[in-house]
């Protein structure tokens, strides 16, 4: 019988000194060739959700190919979208660092077909609760 | 007896979450536990071989290969290691030691009893 498991990556670190928030993406984008691993039907589900300081990522605009020659976290969550990953951002921990909807990276213009959704506490506590597995990044 | 996936990013310099993640993975494989252990980002140094014992330092090597003698799969992040200059032949040369990407750690979590992430703090 077919097996889905399904991973919760919560993302709670800012982007400064740390390659946490990057890890948890590229981790989480994995998945979509896991499939070489498994048995056939078997899947792995990730779930991305930005809290307390790590929705401090989830910030557009940012440069840092242009400053530090890198890609950005944006360029990162950006490519998660076009994997059609779940990118929940935590809704009152956004509005406690005075920042909106409108700040959240997007990657629609490069044909992404999902956007990250700002969603309440509860909606991300439901999804940890479903999930098989945490990781705290 | 169950499988147990251990994840690890932190570094041997500088914090005890390696320490920690090592300590729990040989208890777990003493217990009789299936062991998968994954390295990714500073973690990858863990795989670095020719590491020396000195007093009060942190000396994983022995003990890992030890873990690994009775079972214990290691993997480290390929492109974490080569990123860092860990390459192939100055990594650990021990037939359960591996370098995939990521997706490996993925699939070990798919088919583990617990997960265990440890080094977000």
């Amino acid at each position: 019988m077919a097996k889905t498991t399904k991973m919760a990556f919560l993302v709670q670190r800012a982007g400064y000194k740390c390659e946490n928030p990057k890890l948890a993406l590229t981790h989480a984008i994995s998945s979509q060739s896991v499939e070489i691993y498994l048995e056939d039907g078997d899947s792995v589900v990730p779930v991305v959700a930005f809290v307390g300081e790590g929705v401090l990522n989830c910030k557009n605009n940012q440069k840092a190919m242009e400053v530090y020659g890198i890609t950005s976290t944006e360029n990162h969550l950006q490519n998660s979208l076009l994997c059609d990953l779940k990118v929940l951002v935590c809704k009152e921990d956004l509005a406690r660092f005075g920042l909106t909807e409108s700040d959240m990276p997007d990657a629609s213009a490069m044909g992404a077909d999902t956007s990250i959704q700002v969603v309440p506490w509860e909606t991300i506590h439901a999804e940890l609760k479903g999930a098989d597995h945490l990781l705290f990044f | 007896m169950a499988k147990l996936t251990i994840g690890c990013f932190s570094s041997l310099v500088g914090s005890m979450s390696l320490d920690f993640a090592v300590k729990l993975a040989e208890t777990a494989v003493e217990k009789g536990h299936e062991v998968d252990f994954w390295m990714s980002g500073n973690a990858t140094m863990l795989s670095k071989k020719g590491q020396k014992s000195f007093k009060d330092y942190s000396y994983l090597d022995k003990r890992i290969r030890a873990a690994m003698d009775k079972g214990m799969n290691m993997c480290a992040c390929e492109a974490c290691a080569e990123a860092r200059g860990y390459h192939k032949e100055d990594t650990f040369d021990h037939p359960k030691f591996i370098r995939k990407s990521m997706d490996w750690y993925l699939a070990s979590c798919h088919t583990a009893d617990r997960v265990l992430h440890i080094g977000g703090e």
